[in-house]
């Protein structure tokens, strides 16, 4: 049973692109689908631009989708008001500097999805907060002091209980660890996962750090120009790569070994544009592969064994 | 373009104690005014409106021919000159504070509504700034006056509905920047009603901006009023304030210096002193900005 299913999930941003010329449309998510089982890991990977971060806030309800739709425990997660869709997913942000509202009370900050609710009294919500901040490894006495008085790694467990105070079943996280200390990340990894384990959480992941995800996720997702172009489990996913994109994903990883520099990955110097998408298969000019089918034919999504999706022709 | 970054023409250390002496003097000019608008015609012996024909036009006391009883002389019908200063800082502060809640009431609900929600909302709101902007203060405040009589709420009322743009695009633009920032997305996430987003999570946060815009509004309409009194449009006589005081010493002015300069200097000093406190809440501000 998925936790989360989105099926053919699309936005497209209208660019103003002068006084004159016609506006552009940017496909930033395009035909998303996948699911999450209850207790699993997704992790979504990808380059800056991707779509990965509008993939999490158009879950998230911060932005509204194009088109396709998302069902959680059978809910209709876009048809929800904000406060039945708060009962049901949170977020957890990259920045906890920015993600704790410099003027409030930890203890406040942390209430606001109960005291939202407007269900709850003065004295639970009070109870409730104490229990969460213990939980992530926060005194109650934490909750008296403002954001700037707690480092980045407390922080980033006020914003983690802030995420779970409400009991949701889904917890997206954007690069949760991206803008922390090594030394703290690994905290805050370790955390997550004991809060998955204890509270039957399920996790959307999303980083361009490959070595969090392959540590965290269940599942993998590959995300290239708004497309998910391959979905696998952990193990198979990074032990036999299948995508040409992937391929190059895992082999950019830097080795440890000092003097070796920086792997030659065959994709190019130039980003990908959302804005002008390539005909046919939107990887064919970075990949090293391509052949004359993949500059016109757009490969279709072909699903495995064990629900494993890759899309491309020579897969 | 690689210019040296350590070149600065004042230190930047020497700056900050420069800005902090700046906010500290800011403060006692304010806090000084205001405790003679609150306190000081209670502790004065003499009464701004009693006249002492025979005591016309006396000279303050750094000058010869000074009355005891009048440390800063007489006005052209013998009032007492420093009960007058005194009475006209609270009407000076008065309109100031009351114009300033009026215009940002109405400034910052525009500004943070439009920043805040954009598109549509937001094009009524510029509509209504560059509308405003597009009407002369001083003119519409005349013809008001005029239409209306001159009357103190009145002058509030005018200038409050007249000065509240530079909240509204302080607001706006401020707003703008805050409400894409994490913790209120992670507030809409939560479940929070708009309400609380906009009063709770947004304004906390573009309040000291507000605050400066504040001062600045706060010294202008000041000066407004002097303006409009010194047109004989602004508050009526007898009531002493320091444009009408100005208004009425002109005619004195070439024997009676006095008469213009004590005013004159009062506003000078209290819209110096306002606009201090301006930068130094600025100042203090820049610093925060760095977290």
């Amino acid at each position: 049973m998925s936790a989360i299913e989105v099926a053919n999930l699309r936005r497209e941003f209208r660019v103003r692109s002068g006084l004159f010329a016609a506006d552009k449309h940017v496909i930033a998510v395009d035909d998303v689908t996948f699911g999450v089982p209850a207790g699993g890991v997704l992790g979504i990977v990808g380059e800056s631009g991707c779509g990965k971060s509008t993939l999490a806030r158009l879950i998230l309800g911060l932005l509204t989708p194009t088109s396709g739709s998302a069902l959680v425990e059978g809910k209709r997660l876009f048809a929800l008001d904000r406060k039945a869709r708060a009962r049901l997913i949170q977020p957890v942000f990259q920045d906890p500097f920015a993600s704790l509202n410099p003027r409030r009370l930890v203890k406040d900050i942390v209430a606001l999805p109960l005291a939202a609710q407007g269900t709850f009294t003065r004295g639970e919500i009070a109870r409730r907060v104490a229990t969460i901040l213990e939980r992530v490894g926060l005194s109650a006495e934490m909750g008296d002091r403002m954001p700037a008085q707690l480092s980045g790694g407390q922080r980033q467990r006020a914003a983690i209980a802030r995420a779970l105070v409400l009991e949701p079943r889904i917890v997206i996280c954007d690069e949760p660890t991206s803008a922390l200390d090594v030394s703290v990340q690994a905290q805050i990894l370790n955390l997550l996962a004991d809060l998955r384990r204890d509270l039957g959480l399920t996790y959307i992941f999303i980083s361009h750090n490959l070595a969090v995800v392959e540590h965290v996720a269940s599942e993998v997702a590959v995300m290239y120009l708004g497309r998910i172009v391959e979905r696998n489990e952990t193990d198979a996913l990074f032990r036999r790569p299948r995508h040409p994109y992937t391929q190059a994903l895992l082999a950019s990883v830097l080795t440890p070994e000092p003097g070796r520099g920086v792997p030659d990955v065959g994709l190019g110097d130039t980003l990908p544009d959302p804005a002008n998408i390539p005909p046919g298969c939107r990887f064919h000019p970075r990949c090293r592969i391509a052949v004359e089918r993949c500059r016109s034919v757009a490969p279709a999504p072909m699903v495995g064994a064990g629900g494993a999706m890759v899309e491309c022709h020579l897969a | 373009m690689s210019a040296p970054l350590a070149v600065q023409v004042v230190p930047a250390a020497a700056a900050s104690r420069i800005g902090k002496a700046g906010f500290v003097i800011g403060i006692a000019i304010v806090a000084v005014v205001a405790a003679a608008a609150l306190f000081g015609n209670a502790l004065l012996p003499a009464d701004p409106f009693t006249q002492d024909l025979g005591n016309r036009l006396k000279p303050p006391f750094w000058m010869d021919g000074t009355e005891s009883a009048h440390p800063l002389g007489t006005d052209q019908l013998g009032r007492d000159y420093l009960a007058r200063l005194v009475y006209g800082a609270r009407i000076s502060l008065l309109i100031g504070i009351m114009t300033v809640i009026a215009s940002g009431l109405i400034g910052i609900t525009l500004g943070v509504l439009g920043g805040f929600f954009g598109g549509r909302v937001d094009d009524v709101v510029l509509f209504a700034i560059t509308t405003r902007l597009s009407i002369p203060v001083v003119l519409v405040a005349l013809a008001v006056v005029g239409l209306l009589g001159s009357g103190l709420g009145l002058v509030v009322a005018t200038l409050g509905l007249l000065l509240w743009d530079r909240f509204a695009v302080v607001a706006r633009a401020t707003t703008m920047q805050v409400r894409t920032l994490d913790y209120v997305s992670a507030a809409w996430c939560a479940g929070a009603s708009t309400a609380h987003i906009l009063v709770k999570e947004i304004l906390p946060n573009i309040a000291s901006h507000l605050a400066v815009v504040a001062t600045l509004e706060m010294a202008l309409a000041i000066l407004l009023e002097a303006a409009l009194s010194f047109l004989g449009l602004g508050v009526p006589p007898p009531l002493p304030s320091w444009g009408l005081m100005i208004a009425e010493g002109k005619d004195y002015m070439f024997f009676s210096p006095w008469v213009i300069m004590i005013p004159g200097v009062a506003l000078f000093t209290l819209v110096l002193g306002i606009n201090l406190v301006g930068d130094g809440l600025r100042n203090l501000l820049g610093t925060e900005r760095l977290r």
